[in-house]
Order: structure tokens, then sequence, then C-alpha cells
């Protein structure tokens, strides 16, 4: 039997802020009904999380919709799921309110509705127009059309961009970008916190939710199957592809480094070949990066028509798009360094690098920022004792 | 058009049958009478299985033995139970778990609120829909071919032996038969048949609700006991029946209309008047009478009135109780008699002998010089905000069915049936005369849904039917 309070469960300290916008409000609704039911409580952390409460304020919604993964298996098992009168989706619910945290929560404030806008089409207009830029900017020096194709390169495009620029034009864009999602995470983790306990974090609960994060154990459906994607059978595809996109993206973000440190430290120039650290790190990332993607897109097309929002399908596509050719462009590069085509596969290569950081703070990015906020915060409430004791146990 | 079996039904029961017969290799054909969105009947709303285990087991704490089982049995049902097909279902429940688990029905630790049944219940992993949905698809895997918006509407049956259904006017002939198609809950005129009229000149079913499926219309049962005159058990008043919110829906309210807060509060008529008592047991032991209490109260309707003590110690309801400031204000919101209403709570508070109030024990909180008394946890309902909860009867299945023995064959001027079996709520009344027990329904769904599969197929490859339990190994 649950540990039974001697008194009456108190009331909050903190005021409850009671939910404000129509996806909210049915967040709040759905949750009603699902806390008088229970049955997807093995799923996942938000139902556990749920059982903890009577009541759902605005903050309350914030912190489980960034700890639901949209993994979809509580919409296929629902017995009040449509055509029921309840209409539960508890899936598309949770992803509604997901988007409007990210631009609630975006920093600066106003650029949060860049999130209605960061399509698969702006994503792409971006990159092409970056890679303009870049190109302009290489014929406008003097270099005339022979720069663009030509082979005087020698393999090294220092030659055309200078370390130096490169590190001007990324590096302010970079620590923006760095800056931006912690304002806003900060802001999240500040409304969050005092409905998830209010304790700090302690070291096991930092561990466990780190272990969630980079297993993605929320994907694997509770018994390990996976999660769902066109119907109602289980499978572990979607969290195999992520792992291939994060990981792949993580040793991008990794050749990137070492090679800073060559850089600076050591004094090692670029380009480096293989065997060395950042290609080694940078050819696995880059293929794992286009594998990865590859398959989240053929998912995201094949998705159940009830997961999840549609509104932020092209947020999705955008992102995806952005991580392969950051990658395919990356390899290509590679690949064709001795090549006349060099010069214009660097500027296409540079135009998606600094078109994902742009968007990185304003687009589907964010949900690996937030949901890592929630999953810490679900990981230290948990270790808390249950403020609920139901006599009916 | 024909198939080695035909199922007859959508739900555990007819699944079962249907994954036994394929696996056995006979051809099937399921024929569910609601649309794929609807499918699984009551099924869909089951989250657990009362299993029988001699000691721990994956999910399952402690044990449950065979013994105790039976014993649990026997005393809800009253004595209203076949020994044999109850023990057969008891022992068959220990061992039919890696079956389920190989087609595709996952199992969890009980669900917060659900603990009292640790022990003896193994629950469904996302509930009795995911366990539908899993065995659909392992279903359609082993080729069984699956045809929804098929209500069966007649059978022809000569000296006993299944020769055909008849679907929306098509004739589907089959070497063999499970009848798995559920009982008549659902069919309002039916129930209004079985439950007449009441002293007050009313019809109390016309305010039941149905806790699952609108789909269990009766109608093949019916056809079985009057068309063919197929040996039949069970009384049509005998249900499974609980006290709900009154707000649920018609059909498929499922287990969270359920009001939680009767044994923390008093519960009174459309009278204002109390009528049983509310502290008589632990309510998931009492929960169960209640839906039969509110059915015999005038307009088969009550209110279960609790105190701002009693939250956050009942799983919580599905919609907003009814709320006030004081009680006299909740009598005006709920409709009651506001001098009566005051009358009762005025005597209820006044007699209330509080000593250690516990909610997880039958605890010394009673009242005195009551009638009703209330026996355990009563506390004066002094404490503001008050909260009212209109409850109805919420119909979760009937027990009239067919009479069958351990081959689960139809039997006619008690013979059985070379061809034809029958499973689930269809024949539930064999094992469970009356009463019920929490998870009980789907150990008798899967029993005799495996039996009546693995004998179908062996009737449609022309032989005999075996008696008793599938053997699982162990």
């Amino acid at each position: 039997m649950q540990q039974l309070n001697s008194s009456p469960p108190k009331g909050r300290v903190i005021p409850i802020v009671p939910v404000s916008s129509a996806a909210e409000t049915e967040v709040a609704r759905a949750l009603q009904i699902c806390n008088a039911c229970r049955y997807c409580e093995g799923f996942c952390a938000v139902f556990p999380a749920m059982t903890r409460r009577l009541e759902f304020g605005q903050a309350d919604v914030h912190f489980l919709a960034n700890l639901c993964h949209n993994c979809g298996a509580c919409l296929h098992a629902c017995q009040y799921a449509p055509p029921h009168e309840f209409g539960i989706n508890i899936p598309k619910a949770m992803a509604e309110v997901r988007g409007q945290t990210y631009a609630e929560y975006a920093w600066p404030p106003a650029l949060g509705q860049l999130y209605q806008r960061n399509g698969l089409t702006l994503s792409l207009a971006l990159v092409f127009g970056l890679t303009l830029f870049l190109l302009l900017a290489v014929l406008l020096q003097g270099g005339g059309l022979g720069v663009l194709w030509g082979e005087q390169l020698q393999g090294s495009f220092y030659q055309l961009f200078p370390h130096n620029l490169l590190v001007g034009m990324f590096a302010p864009v970079f620590l923006f970008v760095v800056f931006a999602l912690s304002m806003g995470v900060r802001r999240f983790w500040s409304d969050i916190k005092p409905v998830t306990s209010g304790v700090d974090v302690s070291p096991p609960a930092a561990a466990e939710a780190t272990h969630d994060v980079l297993k993605l154990k929320y994907l694997d459906g509770g018994h390990g199957e996976g999660c769902h994607n066109e119907d109602d059978a289980y499978t572990l595809q979607r969290r195999r592809f992520h792992h291939l996109t994060f990981y792949g993206f993580a040793l991008c973000f990794a050749a990137t480094s070492v090679a800073t440190l060559y850089h600076y430290l050591f004094g090692w120039e670029a380009p480096y070949d293989l065997p060395s650290l950042p290609k080694l790190l940078g050819a696995v990332g880059g293929v794992s990066l286009m594998l990865g993607t590859a398959g989240l897109w053929q998912l995201n097309r094949k998705r159940h028509p009830m997961h999840g929002d549609a509104k932020q399908k092209p947020m999705d596509l955008g992102f995806i798009a952005l991580l392969f050719l950051v990658a395919a462009s990356g390899l290509a590069l590679w690949l064709a360094r001795a090549t006349p085509a060099l010069a214009l596969l660097l500027c296409l290569h540079l135009g998606a690098v600094m078109a994902l950081f742009a968007t990185l703070p304003y687009g589907k990015f964010a949900h690996g920022v937030f949901r890592t906020a929630s999953l810490l915060r679900h990981a230290v409430e948990k270790r808390q004792p249950n403020p609920i004791g139901l006599g009916a146990d | 058009m024909g198939t080695d079996v035909l199922v007859i039904g959508g739900g555990n029961a007819a699944l079962c049958a249907a994954l036994m017969a394929a696996e056995a290799g006979a051809s099937v054909m399921l024929l569910e009478a609601a649309p794929r969105d609807w499918r699984g009947g009551n099924s869909a709303h089951t989250r657990n299985l009362r299993c029988m285990h001699d000691a721990p087991q994956d999910v399952l704490v402690d044990a449950y033995p065979e013994e105790e089982f039976w014993q649990d049995l026997l005393k809800v049902t009253g004595g209203l139970t076949d020994e044999d097909l109850a023990r057969l279902t008891i022992r068959a429940s220990s061992t039919c778990r890696n079956w389920m688990r190989k087609h595709g029905v996952h199992f969890q630790p009980p669900l917060s609120g659900a603990l009292h049944v640790a022990r003896t219940n193994a629950f469904f992993m996302g509930g009795g829909k995911a366990l539908v949905n899993a065995y659909y698809r392992s279903a359609e895997k082993l080729g069984v071919k699956i045809r929804y918006e098929s209500p069966v509407d007649g059978l022809e049956i000569e000296n006993g032996e299944f020769r055909a259904a008849w679907c929306k006017g098509e004739r589907i002939e089959a070497k063999a038969c499970v009848l798995a198609a559920g009982g008549f809950e659902s069919n309002r005129d039916w129930l209004r048949e079985a439950w007449g009229q009441n002293e007050r000149g009313e019809w109390p079913s016309d305010n039941f609700l149905i806790r699952g499926t609108a789909y269990n219309q009766g109608v093949l049962l019916r056809h079985m006991l009057e068309q063919h005159q197929a040996d039949g058990i069970g009384d049509p008043t005998q249900a499974h029946m609980v006290a709900i919110d009154a707000r649920a829906p018609l059909y498929d309210g499922g287990i969270c209309t359920r009001i939680d807060c009767v044994s923390l509060g008093v519960v009174v008529n459309r009278e204002a008047k109390r009528f049983y008592d509310e502290g008589e047991d632990f309510w998931p032991k009492r929960y169960a009478i209640w839906g039969r209490l509110v059915a015999q109260q005038p307009g088969q309707v009550a209110y279960s009135i609790i105190d701002a003590k009693a939250i956050g110690r009942f799983m919580p309801p599905v919609f907003p109780g009814v709320t006030a400031n004081s009680l006299p204000e909740l009598a005006d919101k709920l409709g009651l008699d506001r001098a009566t209403f005051m009358q009762t709570l005025d005597r209820y508070n006044a007699g209330c002998r509080v000593g250690k109030f516990d909610h997880t024990a039958l605890d010394d909180c009673h009242t005195e010089g009551v009638t009703p008394a209330k026996t355990h946890w009563a506390r004066p309902i002094d404490t503001a905000p008050f909260y009212g909860y209109a409850l109805r009867p919420g119909v979760t299945f009937t027990y009239l069915g067919l009479k069958v023995d351990d081959t689960s064959a139809v039997r006619f001027a008690d013979q059985p049936s070379r061809n034809l079996f029958v499973a689930g709520e269809m024949m539930a009344g064999n094992v469970l005369g009356k009463g019920y027990t929490a998870g009980v329904g789907m150990s008798i769904g899967t029993a005799f849904g495996r039996i009546a599969g693995r004998n179908a197929a062996l009737a449609a490859a022309g032989k005999p039917a075996l008696a008793g339990a599938v053997k699982d190994e162990v």
C-alpha cells in the first residue's frame, strides 16, 4: 500500500498559474481524464509524473508537454482516443503546447515568432542565400570566376576564406546560439522548478536524466520494443535513426572542437586528412548524420497523421534537411577536395552550417534543450515523496 | 466463401480462439461487428488478468495459490459457479502469460492507485486496447482474415452441427465455429425487458449507463437461446454493475468514470437520505455492490458527498465535482431538498465517533445512533469546500450465456456440438453466476477462448474435441 499522509495533502505554497492558451487547456482537460484512468503509466515518464498531481496549472502543463517524447504509445492504447467522445490525443495535445513553449521561451522574445515560420522552405532558402552571399564575396574579392571553378586552391580552403575570417563569422553566431538557448531554458527552468518539488538537482538525478537523454529511454515503449510510427506496431527505427543523428552531430561537433585545439594549441592547420582525429571524427559523424537524418525524414513522412502537431512538420523537416545538407556538403567537400568543385562546395558547406546555427535557437533543435530540462526535473521530482496519498490503495 | 474456422466476435476471447486455431494450421476468418476504431469489445476497456501463482512471477508479487483464488471466486459468486470450470480457469491463468507475450502482450507492475491487486492481477501495459491491438497484429501475421463491421445475425445449425453464418446477407460456411460475441449489456430493450418495472413504476434500466462497448447487442446470444434452443445458463438481471459518475457517456465510459470517494463521505439518494453503510469495507471490495444499490434508489441516482478532508485520498474523478462553500448551498446545487439534506447531514455529523482515522485500515471511526450506520472512516462532513458527485449504475457486462463443459462446446439438449464452440462473455456465467472480482473476466475469456480455438481447429480437421485447458510449456 502506498504511504498515506496523516494529514490532508497540503496546498502548494506557490500559486497555481492557470492554463491560458487553447492548447494548454486541452492538455489540462485530457490529463484530468488520464489521471482517472492511468492505463498508460508503464509507457513513459509523463504518466507517473501526472499521478503526482490532482490539477494541472500552466507550469505543470509546460513541464509535462516537454517530458513527452511523442512516441504515440498512449494514443494507440487509449480507450478514449477519437472517435470516442472524450477525444483524447495526448501526443497531439502535448506537441501543440511544446511548439508554444519553444516560441514563448525563445530569447530574444521578439524572435519567438520565428518558430512559426521556421519551415523547410525557409531553411533551404537560408542555405542558398548564405551560399550565394559567400560566392559573391569570393567573386568580388577579385578572384573572378576562375576562383570558383579551379584547381589553384590545392585543397586548401584558407586561401579562399582565411582562418580568421571564418572564426570571425562563426564564433559570434555560435556564442549567440549558446546564449539565446540558455536564456530560454533558464526561464523555462525557473517556471517548472517550483511545480516539480522545488528541490535542487542531486547527482543521482542528474545521472539518471543524462542516461535517459543519451539512450533515448522513452522511445523504447517501456518494454524495449520501441515506439509507434505509421501504425500501432512498435518499431525501434525512430530511436536508432535519432541516435545516428544525435551521435553523428556530436561527432561532427567533436571534430570541429578537436580541430580548433589543433589550430590554436599546436599550430596544426587544416585541412586534416585520414587518419587524423578530426577527419576520422568528421567522416564517421558525417556519414552517421546523413544516414540518421535520411531515416528520420522517411519516418516523419510516413508518420501516423494523428501523432503530434501537423503544423510543426515543416519545422521538423527543415531541421532534418539542414542537418543532412551540412553533413552531405561536408563529406562532399572532403571527397572533392582535389577537384575544381572545391570552392563551390566550400561555399555551400559554410552556407549550410551558418544557416543551421542561425536557426538553432528558433527551430526544432530546441526540443533537445527543453526535453533535457524536463527530464532533469522529472528525475528530481520522482525522488521526492508523492504528495498525493491515495486511500484507494 | 468458406474457411476452416469462423470466429464470431472481436474481443479477447475471440482473438485467443482465432490465434489458437491459426497456430494449429487452420484457415481462420474473424468477424467483428464493430468498425476498426471500436474493435475489441469490452476487452479494450480492461486492464488486467487475475492470475494464480505459487511464487512471485515477474510483475506478480508473493503467491496467489489455486485454493485462495477459488475461495475468492466462491465468495463473490455466492456459490453460483461450476467448481470444475472455475478451477480450470484458475489453473490456466497461471500458465497462459507466456503465450500472451508471444502474441505481443506486455505486462507491467500494478498502476498507482491499484496496488491492492499487486499480488493477484497482472496488468497489461497500456491496458486492454494495447492487448487487443497486439492480438490483431499477431492474427494478421498468422494469416487470419479479419472483417470489421460484420455483425452476424443468424447461424445454420443442423442436428447440433454448425454449417454457416449469415452476415449482412452473405452466407459464410465454415467447418467449425467459435461464438465470442459478448453479452447483451448494450441492448437497452433487452435490459428493460430483463429488469422490468419497479414498485415505483420506473423502468430502472432506462437510467443505466453502459461502461463498455455499444456493440454487445446480444443478437447472437438471443438467436442461440431462442431459435436454436441451445442450453443456457444464468439470470438476465445479473450483471457486473458499479456506481459511476452520472455524467459519464452512455457507452464506453470505461474505468475513468468510477467515483472512488464513497467510503470517505456519505451517499444520499434523490430524497436526500442515506441508504447504506458507506464504510462497510475497503472500497475495492465494495465498489461492485454500489451499482445495484444505486439501481434500487428512486430515479436510479445517488449523490456522494465529501468535504475538503477527503481531497487527495482517492483516485481523482474524471469530471470535477459540484462544489459549494456550505452544505445548504451544496444541496441547492445538487437539486436536493435542503431541509432533508441538512437533517441527514446534521444527524450523521452528530453521530460520528471519531477515533484514529486511517483509510488504509478498517479504522475505529464510526457512527452511533444513525441509521444506517457508517461503520468505518466516519468523520463529520464539516470542512469547506464541499463536493458532490451524482452517481448512476454503470453496467460492465451481463452474465446470461450458453452452458458449456470443459471442451467449450455449445450444448443442445445437454449434448455437446461437434463443431460449435463458445467463449468469453457468452459463457462467463458458467464460472461467474453473479458478483465479480477484478480481472477474472479476462481469465475466463483467455482460458475458454484458447480451448474453443484449439477445439475448433480439431473439429475442422475432423478430430474430436479435447477436454480441459490448453497445456502450456512452463
